[in-house]
């Protein structure tokens, strides 16, 4: 109860200070939401009369006050681009698409690194692990848009196992979306598939050489016995941890991802939203994702109470 | 157990491609999908639009009393026939029999005076301010009453002709033009639909998809790989990579691209800087360097699309000469050169190429200009908003089918006039031209107008930019205009 109070407090006080920070940033930088919208052809006149419809004029600080205000009231306000819209309504469909999206890379991650980077640790030969490692850093060191313009070439326009931009919304067909996202959720997955496998074996190897290691071969058990039951629960701790970071980033590299495979997700709409200046959009984006790397980290130390029976005591004394 | 993990891995992975290339393929033969690179207005009342992405698609949906064609010529649209009284104060409108709204609806004198007192009465087109009356004669004839005469008049009778009393253009609009508004979601796409009723010729394909891809790269890859068949507002390189299956039209942008200079800062205010500037400058070699040989030059704020007021010999005004740029900046106290920065918008790559090409040429001469990257928000508050800038490489479109949205921008007391350019002669120059009621007359003011900015060197004018449209195989029928449209109207596939 009290770790949950606690996480509670935690997560109140990063959103207040994101979108505080997100408010005075905007309020910093120079760029206007109603010259943007309005461009070169427009009189001083209108962009005047538009800032002061979406009461631009106003202060920084009782702009920031409203909007909290309407946030406890489940109010976001309507965007400023789309100003027949409001923000709850422009985001719904998108934040469903980022999930979907991230979901999937998610388990790409799982599914790949976990039995890799348990078969990498355990694998004795010299030639496999300098392959391995020079794979992992390669892997590591090229950008997530990158890979995203390959796999287009190779699958999209070479092979044409896809059509890049054709994206099919869940509602009308989960299998076709799921079919489409798949290509960018390996563009997401594969730079942390390479880190999550070297976390591991390292991790891993580690264990191995621990007297326990030792004492369950001695025992007689097999190797892979060894490796999938006792060491892989042994390093569990650490891999949780370290995946609930992963989840957290997954959205960051979505960003990027989104732009290159025309996903109309949430990362897509953010950057679209900056360039707008269309504030309460960025905001309740920028909400969003503070609440989803909050909440990544959360589980990830729920699931570590739940398998370490060490830090269930701990917390209890 | 290693080799069993693997080859699960493996068969998974096989698996999941063999299930990705079941994609199915997109719509019929009678569909297109045009990649745009933004959205549009949230707004598409046509009245209240104002981006030009968001005019050049809609001109589709829309259609005024008049229309412009391909030549540049206003011919009737929702009007059969007009007539101008001898005085040029009464313009009498014959409307066109058949003439219908995507909703069904003929099109009737009250629809006409509705939309034309609408654009009055609110602001919406600030030169129907000279409009004293509009009268309906009869259910097919009306009367247009001007208070003072106006040679430019009929450019704005392009002003859409919508349904009187309809409530809901800002989100379902309704016009008569070739395609019907369908649908749209924000920052995914909008569907436009052939009117099968329409007056004129229809539209070649059944349906037509705008699909909104920010990302350039992105863009090149959709088409590609097959999802959009069309783009238009490409570069020479995005084309070459396009490859065999594309076909490329080349236009122009209609855009005064420039080095716009800050003529209230110094050193620019000092006409011999301007001028070394221009001689220092080779926008043939920008041309050839960046633009692969694509683009035309332009010595003043006026583009060769224009023909009608475009003066070809100030072109090559200021020929390039590193000499003469040399003295006139000793000359002008500047023996060493100077330092200047030049702000560029980060969202158009062919700027940003141009500017650094012009970074490379003022070296030649001395002075050591340095590229300033600016958002386009932020660039439309400080350079445009706040005109606190050195100078800047962007590009100027005309707004209406005159010289004068061109030009007028330039006059000293103009609230858009961000180069703080001050010439009495040019103020004269324009306000006799807004009294002058001979079309051929009036026409020569502007021309002298034009003359008057390269002779000053108010910026340093480089060209149009050229504009690529690329097609998929198969696909023909693109028309160009002297202003910025996009007529999907022509578009079909070859049989």
């Amino acid at each position: 109860m009290k770790f949950a109070a606690k996480k509670l407090a935690s997560l109140a006080l990063t959103m207040l200070i994101v979108t505080a920070m997100t408010f005075l940033a905007f309020s910093l930088i120079s760029g206007d939401p109603a010259s943007t919208m309005l461009g070169t052809n427009a009189a001083p006149e209108q962009v005047e009369a538009l800032r002061d419809e979406l009461g631009l004029n106003k202060p920084v600080h009782q702009r920031y006050f409203e909007w909290i205000k309407g946030f406890f009231t489940g109010d976001l306000g309507n965007s400023y681009k789309y100003r027949n819209q409001s923000v709850t309504s422009l985001i719904a469909p998108r934040l469903g698409v980022t999930l979907e999206l991230s979901a999937l890379s998610f388990v790409l991650i799982i599914l790949i690194s976990l039995p890799l980077g348990v078969i990498a640790a355990g694998a004795k030969s010299r030639f496999y692990s300098v392959f391995r490692s020079a794979l992992n850093r390669l892997c590591m060191a090229v950008p997530s848009f990158f890979i995203g313009l390959l796999v287009t070439w190779i699958f999209g326009i070479t092979l044409k196992w896809f059509s890049h931009g054709a994206f099919v919304p869940w509602s009308v067909s989960p299998a076709a979306s799921l079919l489409y996202l798949f290509y960018p959720a390996v563009c997401i997955a594969v730079p942390r598939i390479a880190m999550t496998v070297n976390m591991l074996s390292s991790t891993v190897e580690a264990e191995l050489k621990k007297d326990y290691a030792r004492t369950v071969r001695s025992r007689g058990a097999g190797s892979s016995r060894l490796l999938f039951v006792h060491i892989l629960k042994n390093s569990l701790t650490p891999i949780v941890t370290f995946l609930g970071q992963t989840a957290a980033e997954i959205i960051a590299a979505s960003v990027v991802i989104e732009q290159v495979f025309v996903v109309p997700g949430l990362g897509r709409f953010l950057v679209s939203s900056i360039s707008y200046r269309d504030y309460p959009v960025v905001e309740a984006i920028v909400v969003l994702l503070a609440l989803w790397v909050v909440l990544a980290s959360t589980a990830a130390d729920l699931i570590n109470f739940g398998v370490d029976p060490r830090l269930r005591r701990g917390a209890k004394g | 157990m290693k080799r069993k993990a693997f080859a699960m891995l493996l068969s998974f992975l096989v698996l999941a491609a063999m299930l990705a290339s079941c994609a199915g393929p997109k719509g019929g033969a009678d569909e297109i999908v045009f990649g745009i690179a933004q959205d549009l207005d949230d707004d598409l009342d046509p009245h209240k639009m104002i981006s030009a992405g968001t005019k050049e698609i809609m001109f589709n949906v829309f259609e005024g009393l008049l229309k412009p064609t391909t030549e540049g010529e206003l011919v009737p649209a929702v009007c059969e026939s007009y007539s101008v009284s001898e005085d040029r104060l009464s313009y009498t409108f014959i409307l066109r029999e058949g003439v219908k709204f995507h909703n069904g609806a003929e099109v009737k004198s009250d629809d006409v005076v509705y939309s034309i007192l609408r654009c009055r009465d609110e602001g919406l087109v600030p030169a129907f301010a000279i409009i004293s009356g509009v009268e309906k004669k009869d259910d097919k004839t009306v009367v247009i009453a001007l208070s003072e005469p106006s040679v430019e008049f009929a450019t704005y009778l392009t002003a859409a002709i919508i349904p009187a009393d309809y409530e809901m253009q800002s989100t379902q609009p309704v016009g008569t033009g070739p395609f019907k508004f369908v649908s749209r979601v924000a920052q995914d796409n909008i569907v436009l639909e052939r009117f099968d009723d329409y007056w004129g010729e229809k539209a070649g394909v059944a349906k037509v998809t705008l699909k909104i891809i920010e990302n350039a790269d992105s863009l090149v890859l959709s088409l590609q790989s097959g999802s959009v068949d069309i783009a238009s507002h490409l570069t020479a390189q995005q084309v070459a990579q396009l490859g065999d299956g594309f076909r490329a039209e080349t236009d122009t942008m209609k855009l005064v691209q420039a080095l716009y200079l800050n003529n209230a800062v110094k050193p620019f205010d000092d006409i011999r800087v301007r001028r070394a500037l221009s001689y220092a400058i080779d926008k043939h070699e920008i041309i050839d360097v960046v633009f692969g040989g694509y683009g035309s030059p332009i010595g003043s704020s006026m583009y060769p699309a224009f023909a009608k007021y475009y003066v070809p010999e100030l072109t090559d005004y200021y020929m390039h000469d590193v000499e003469k740029a040399k003295s006139l900046l000793s000359e002008a106290g500047y023996p060493n050169g100077f330092s200047m920065t030049i702000t560029v918008p980060s969202n158009y790559q062919p700027h940003i190429d141009t500017a650094t090409v012009i970074v490379n040429q003022l070296k030649a001469v001395g002075v050591t200009a340095e590229i300033k990257l600016v958002e386009w928000a932020s660039w439309l508050e400080d350079v445009y908003g706040n005109r606190d800038f050195e100078s800047t490489v962007v590009g100027f479109d005309a707004a209406q089918m005159t010289a004068r949205a061109l030009l007028e921008r330039f006059t000293s007391t103009h609230k858009r006039n961000f180069i703080n350019y001050s010439s009495e002669t040019y103020d004269a120059l324009f306000a006799k031209a807004m009294i002058t009621y001979d079309d051929a007359e009036q026409t020569e003011i502007y021309k002298q107008m034009e003359r008057e900015l390269t002779e000053n060197a108010a910026n340093v004018y480089i060209q149009d930019l050229a504009d690529l449209v690329a097609l998929r195989k198969g696909l023909t029928g693109v028309r160009f205009y002297p202003i910025d449209v996009i007529d999907l109207s022509g578009l079909h596939f070859e049989s």
